[in-house]
């Protein structure tokens, strides 16, 4: 049995997906979708994207066995580094590809939302590279957190505009971008962050940043030739999950593991958990799982990662879940900064807190894992993102900010 | 008065019809109805009761000021419906305009039973189109509730006949590439929209909204449309205000204003 080939023509996912826009905006999404199924199948254009993603972005980006995690977690690990990809994460792949999009079609103008600052970093990067100008929105709690992205956006020549509506975080710069939309549509693309938002989003993100999945499926087989038992990444808005998990969702032997941001615990109702600690519903362009009122009113997620603090997912996680093909669990913010901190020890490597959830939940299923198949598991781990932005706030964290009091909580000195 | 009837009234009168928004429970759920009646007593024909929702994309400023305070006071979809009861039992002829997600969390069929007891006589849809509207559709013929979808300058020819094809009682023509809001000046694009509107549909009511707020602005957008839509200009009234007494006083002397101007628009 072949699997559907997903989208449909109308942009859902099962149920999910789709578009729940205003009509000023579809006239946009279509000349989106067209350009971008041309563009699909010109040879030009798909050699421009994989130079600039090769000699610019640095990848394919490396497949390196983990071997003092592997042993401090019990699993067989890879980690996919995209955390040394240019601009350190894997949102480098997704905006190189927008951007060319945006010149293809003739506009001169970009906009992104952004939350801690990483996309908005990302597109104010490949817009100095494509000459294009950019306008970032982005709550203006998440400025004052992040004013070291603010000063690289700025010096990458974009426009930061603080967002001081709602909750001021990425849900309102959302909105404000789409507003700015609405208004601009002639000259200016949405380059949308994550692989959500209305149809094609969810698939043009997808697609360019699918070399995820496809490198570490070529780079496991030319290691130990064969699949993995799992593959593993953390779930905000899903982009990093899916570009790792879509070459690898034909292949029914692996397993898929999307790690939500817990927050405090689902059970406190501060989380960013969408599929595991919400319902199903629309937000910004698309049916999807979110976390809302009893009157579909958004509410605001929590999560000690700016990045996965969305109270929404992209569309065709929701529909993963559903079929059952990937299974979604909560990380709290403790067991994600332990696993940040156990990356930092075994392997001398920072990782973004976004992918600590990632790898506090290899942790978690490894011993379940190795249970069921009588062995250690192997498994990729998408190691998204490096922590050099989380630097202040895992340091206040772990208390280790002060100069004079170098003391971890908890650590035999 | 049903939609049709209202604009059928104001046809014969020569005149176009002007439809009055404001949030529900802004600032309160009482403050609004008193506002709501305002309005229909001093010269609106229908008012369009929003539905606050946290993420509205499709309005400017001050409709999602007002919508924050509302949400902020604790207004809750149930108290949208009361509203609109209160609002309608006094005879004015009331539609809701509401984002999507609110209605599905309601439940589609019920919401529309309920909103038709409630004595709405219409919907309007900003970030719902017919393309994702199945259930809707369905509910809202059941219980004979008019559904007003939005076009744009941008709706393509084709998209814009099957939006005006969706729609019952009137079709919502958004003056501009943009969200809600008082402009200065009345787009231009808007008498081209809606010329383009009456070729698809010559017999379909079309309201004009976005960026009207004062009464010479009605007065030119009613020389060419069925209806005049204002929002953020009414709503400022009360937003601005130094108290509830003063916001009410300048929301009818506004309304009287914008009744006079939909008036005079009509080439004799």
């Amino acid at each position: 049995m072949s699997a559907p080939v997903l989208p449909d023509l109308s942009g859902h996912f099962g149920q999910f997906g789709g578009r729940f826009v205003p009509e000023a905006l579809v006239g946009a999404l279509d000349e989106l979708e067209a350009a971008y199924r041309s563009a699909k199948n010109d040879p030009v254009f798909q050699e421009r994207f994989t130079g600039l993603l090769r000699d610019y972005a640095g990848t394919p980006s490396l497949l390196y066995r983990a071997e003092r995690l592997s042993d401090a977690i019990g699993a067989e690990v890879f980690l996919k580094r995209e955390d040394l990809n240019h601009t350190g994460a894997h949102k480098v792949r997704n905006v190189l590809g927008q951007a060319l999009l945006a010149k293809r079609m003739g506009k001169p103008r970009v906009i992104a939302e952004t939350g801690a600052g990483q996309h908005g970093v990302a597109s104010a990067t490949a817009a100095a590279l494509l000459d294009l100008e950019c306008v970032v929105y982005m709550g203006e709690t998440d400025t004052e957190r992040q004013a070291l992205n603010v000063a690289r956006m700025r010096m990458l020549g974009a426009t930061v505009v603080p967002v001081t509506n709602g909750s001021r975080t990425l849900k309102d710069a959302l909105n404000e971008a789409l507003r700015d939309w609405v208004s601009s549509v002639d000259t200016t693309h949405y380059l949308l962050g994550t692989a959500a938002g209305p149809h094609p989003f969810p698939e043009i993100v997808r697609d360019f940043v699918g070399g995820i999945g496809i490198e570490a499926r070529e780079q496991i087989l030319d290691r130990i030739g064969k699949l993995p038992d799992a593959v593993v990444a953390c779930v905000g808005g899903g982009s990093n999950a899916i570009g790792i998990f879509h070459a690898f969702v034909p292949d029914e032997g692996v397993r898929l593991y999307g790690f939500e941001a817990g927050g405090d615990g689902i059970e406190t109702g501060r989380h960013a958990a969408s599929i595991t600690g919400g319902s199903v519903g629309v937000l910004h362009g698309n049916r999807t799982y979110l976390l809302q009122d009893e009157d579909g009113q958004t509410k605001e997620s929590h999560s000690i990662s700016a990045g996965l603090d969305y109270p929404g997912v992209g569309p065709e996680h929701a529909w993963l879940h559903d079929t059952g093909r990937a299974s979604y669990e909560p990380v709290t913010d403790a067991e994600a900064m332990s696993a940040f901190q156990l990356l930092c020890r075994t392997e001398g490597i920072i990782p973004a807190i976004e992918s600590a959830h990632a790898l506090a939940g290899a942790a978690k299923i490894a011993p379940r894992l190795a249970a069921e198949l009588g062995r250690p598991a192997t498994m990729i781990i998408n190691l998204s993102g490096r922590g050099d932005k989380d630097v202040h706030t895992a340091g206040a964290y772990f208390g280790i900010l002060d100069e004079n009091e170098v003391i971890v909580p908890g650590e035999v000195t | 008065m049903s939609i049709a009837a209202t604009f059928g009234k104001a046809k014969a009168e020569g005149r176009s019809v002007l439809v009055g928004c404001m949030p529900a429970g802004f600032p309160t759920v009482d403050d609004s109805i008193t506002s709501m009646v305002a309005m229909a007593e001093a010269g609106c024909d229908v008012i369009e009761v929003e539905l606050p929702y946290s993420d509205p994309v499709m309005d400017g400023p001050v409709i999602q000021k007002a919508s924050d305070i509302a949400l902020a006071a604790g207004v809750r979809t149930r108290d949208t419906l009361k509203i609109i009861e209160a609002v309608s039992a006094t005879g004015a002829t009331v539609v809701l305009m509401t984002y999507w997600n609110p209605i599905e969390k309601y439940g589609v069929d019920a919401f529309a039973r309920d909103l038709a007891s409630a004595g709405a006589t219409g919907m309007i849809t900003p970030d719902l189109i017919p393309d994702e509207a199945g259930e809707w559709i369905a509910a809202a013929d059941k219980y004979a509730i008019d559904k007003t979808f939005l076009v744009s300058p941008s709706s393509t020819d084709e998209r814009l006949a099957m939006t005006v094809a969706n729609c019952r009682g009137f079709v919502y023509a958004t003056a501009l590439m943009g969200v809600t809001g008082a402009r200065t000046s009345v787009s231009s694009q808007a008498p081209e929209l809606v010329a383009r509107i009456r070729a698809a549909d010559p017999d379909l009511p079309v309201g004009v909204g976005l960026g009207v707020g004062t009464g010479a602005q009605a007065a030119e957008v009613a020389a060419f449309a069925d209806g005049v839509i204002v929002g953020s200009a009414l709503i400022r009234c009360v937003l601005e205000a130094p108290d509830l007494a003063t916001g009410h006083q300048r929301l009818r002397a506004l309304s009287a204003e914008l009744a006079e101007g939909v008036r005079a628009g009509k080439p004799a």
